[in-house]
């Protein structure tokens, strides 16, 4: 049985991409072929069904996403499929190899959830910096449309597709899917107020959904396989497979397709090859810059959203960013801090000013100017911007890893103040 | 940026026909062509505000208020909504930048792997700051959001090419290759015809 959906097109290093022709012939555009003698709403129950969570960050059940569009007779004509491509979480690197390596498994996927909720336009809204991922998907989209799968009348049927591609121009804030589709409509990408949620009130006015690279990769199988074939890929309590990846000052940096419950040592050890000589593992954020730190402890659990969730992070993109014990907690808390505060789009209080003031006050801890009560400060100033306080999830998440640094690495917060410099360098 | 007010602006928007080829648009064709393709779609004008800034910066090596003014015409989107949809995109230029821009990773997986230093070296060996371009205008350093190939940190992009797993050697390397290159093109290269995507 298939065990590795989402990279079976993706072989040896070599970076080129599978063609329309190898993919069909490996099975490709089966999935949208039987989707379209499939009612939408049979589509939608599926995926459902099938326990898929978005692997943007969120984790929220796909299916159940899409069902909150108004489908069928009665409901608003126009509706839109976004695919989220803006990939800049620091630390991701997963949906880069997907879109470079097999763009037609992304434009199947796009196609089934498509047809689901009845949009008859989507679009990709890609990174700027993307550029090798936008020809090849600007290919891969021309070559659907030459072979009828995508465009009017898809295999002589009533139903029709566009999928344009739009280039965005940096910007982190737009992979929040609302300030994605403010991005899209040609304004500044500010995020909206929820509700209405995107699945009623999106692009335009009209009815969207929003999801990523990889949640869309994970459909054409699921659909030509089964639901039941899908769920068995998962080894722990949810369901599929995931692209897992390890950055930092491990042996074997890299991205693997691996089931979902695959247990972080596992991913470490046996896919990174451990931690280069002479370091030990400090700590690591489970999926990207905007999650909370982990220690040594909970390396056995397994990368299952719920369980990540319970030890006091989130699963997120489920791309591992290691931290050593040469490398200074402070240092890097503060390296992600600058990040926000520059990606920050401006637009709430706790965001916009609490960042800044977050940077320089870890600046001064890491320059060695830092006074005891600084600690309390950060603290304060974190959970001020904390969940309810904001606008979107920008600036919740760039608490995250500043928290957990400060219970997790108290003490090397309190000898850079104590010894009045950094110890790591 | 100038604020709209300033009378030296208010003289650009009088006479936007820049380019020689373009008509009252301040657009040359093939810009103007670009901008077309992309009205079918979107659901209104506006949308196109952005793509319409890239194609323009791809031609011109950045946006200029004149620029700027024209995209606004030809679109009818106001100035000033299109200047904040300009000024909050990074990877539109809003200042003329060097014929190679290094969008260099600063973010955390390059972090860890060393890009403090190697920005350090790059600021010295250029001698610029993040934002600035060499006197002889061939290098601008920017400073760039994660670009999202970490197992393979420290990565930089100059143009559309990522450089990775960059050591102070390998940068060299690559900025000198880059610079002789750019001064045996050099002066035959007239200013629009550069950057070509």
């Amino acid at each position: 049985m298939l065990t590795n959906p989402l990279t079976k097109n993706i072989r040896g290093p070599q970076n080129i991409a599978i063609d329309i022709g190898s993919y069909r012939e490996s099975g490709g555009y089966r999935g949208w072929r039987k989707t379209l003698d499939t009612a939408p709403d049979d589509i939608v129950k599926l995926v459902q069904e099938s326990g898929l969570r978005g692997r943007g960050g969120a984790g929220f059940n796909t299916g159940l996403k899409w069902s909150f569009v108004p489908r069928g007779e009665g409901s608003p004509p126009v509706k839109y499929l976004v695919c989220n491509a803006d990939e800049m979480e620091p630390g991701t690197f997963k949906d880069r190899l997907l879109m470079e390596r097999d763009p037609h498994l992304l434009i199947e996927g796009m196609a089934i959830a498509a047809y689901a909720i009845e949009a008859r336009t989507a679009y990709i809204f890609i990174r700027g910096e993307y550029h090798l991922a936008a020809a090849r998907l600007e290919r891969a989209i021309a070559e659907a449309r030459e072979a009828g799968l995508l465009g009017a009348n898809i295999q002589g049927g009533n139903y029709g597709l566009e999928i344009h591609l739009h280039r965005s121009a940096g910007n982190y804030i737009c992979g929040e899917e609302t300030a994605l589709l403010s991005a899209l409509e040609g304004r500044r990408a500010i995020p909206r107020a929820k509700p209405p949620f995107p699945q009623v009130s999106g692009l335009w006015g009209k009815p969207t959904v929003v999801n990523n690279v990889e949640t869309f990769c994970n459909i054409p199988h699921m659909i030509d396989l089964g639901v039941d074939w899908y769920k068995d890929l998962g080894r722990g309590e949810d369901a599929g497979s995931k692209l897992f990846g390890v950055s930092g000052k491990v042996k074997n940096p890299g991205t693997w397709e691996l089931p979902m419950g695959t247990p972080i040592r596992e991913i470490i050890e046996a896919h990174a090859g451990g931690m280069q000589d002479g370091l030990q593992l400090k700590g690591f954020l489970p999926g990207g810059g905007s999650t909370d730190f982990l220690g040594p402890e909970n390396l056995d659990l397994p990368m299952d959203y719920d369980v990540i969730g319970k030890a006091g992070s989130r699963m997120g993109t489920g791309t591992i960013i290691v931290l050593d014990d040469k490398t200074c907690p402070v240092g890097l808390a503060l390296n992600l801090t600058q990040f926000f505060a520059r990606e920050s789009c401006g637009w709430c209080t706790p965001c916009r000013d609490g960042l800044p003031w977050v940077v320089e006050i870890l600046q001064r801890i890491e320059n060695g100017d830092g006074v005891p009560e600084d600690l309390d400060l950060l603290r304060e100033q974190t959970a001020r911007m904390g969940p309810g306080n904001t606008f979107c999830a920008l600036a919740p998440g760039a608490a995250e890893p500043i928290q957990s640094a400060l219970k997790l690495f108290e003490q090397d917060f309190i000898d850079h103040i104590k010894k009045g410099c950094c110890p790591y360098t | 940026m100038s604020s709209i007010f300033e009378p030296e602006v208010i003289e650009v928007m009088e006479h936007s026909n820049a380019g020689e080829d373009s008509a009252e648009a301040g657009l040359s064709e093939a810009e103007r062509e670009e901008i077309d393709r992309e009205f079918s779609h979107y659901e209104d004008k506006a949308s196109v505000g952005l793509e319409a800034l890239r194609i323009v910066q791809r031609h011109r090596g950045w946006v200029s208020d004149e620029s700027l003014h024209a995209v606004s015409a030809y679109l009818d989107i106001p100035v000033a909504q299109l200047e904040s949809v300009a000024t909050y995109f990074q990877l539109i230029f809003r200042q003329p930048v060097g014929r190679e821009v290094i969008l260099l990773c600063t973010s955390a997986s390059c972090w860890i792997m060393g890009c403090a230093k190697l920005q350090k070296h790059i600021e010295q060996k250029l001698d610029i700051n993040p934002g600035e371009t060499t006197e002889d205008g061939i290098f601008t350093l920017l400073e760039t959001p994660c670009l999202g190939d970490c197992d393979k940190a420290p990565v930089m992009m100059i143009g559309e090419e990522m450089h990775r797993n960059l050591t102070e050697t390998s940068v060299d390397e690559i900025l000198d290759n880059k610079a002789s290159f750019q001064h045996a093109e050099g002066s035959n290269h007239a200013e629009g015809s550069r950057n070509a995507d």
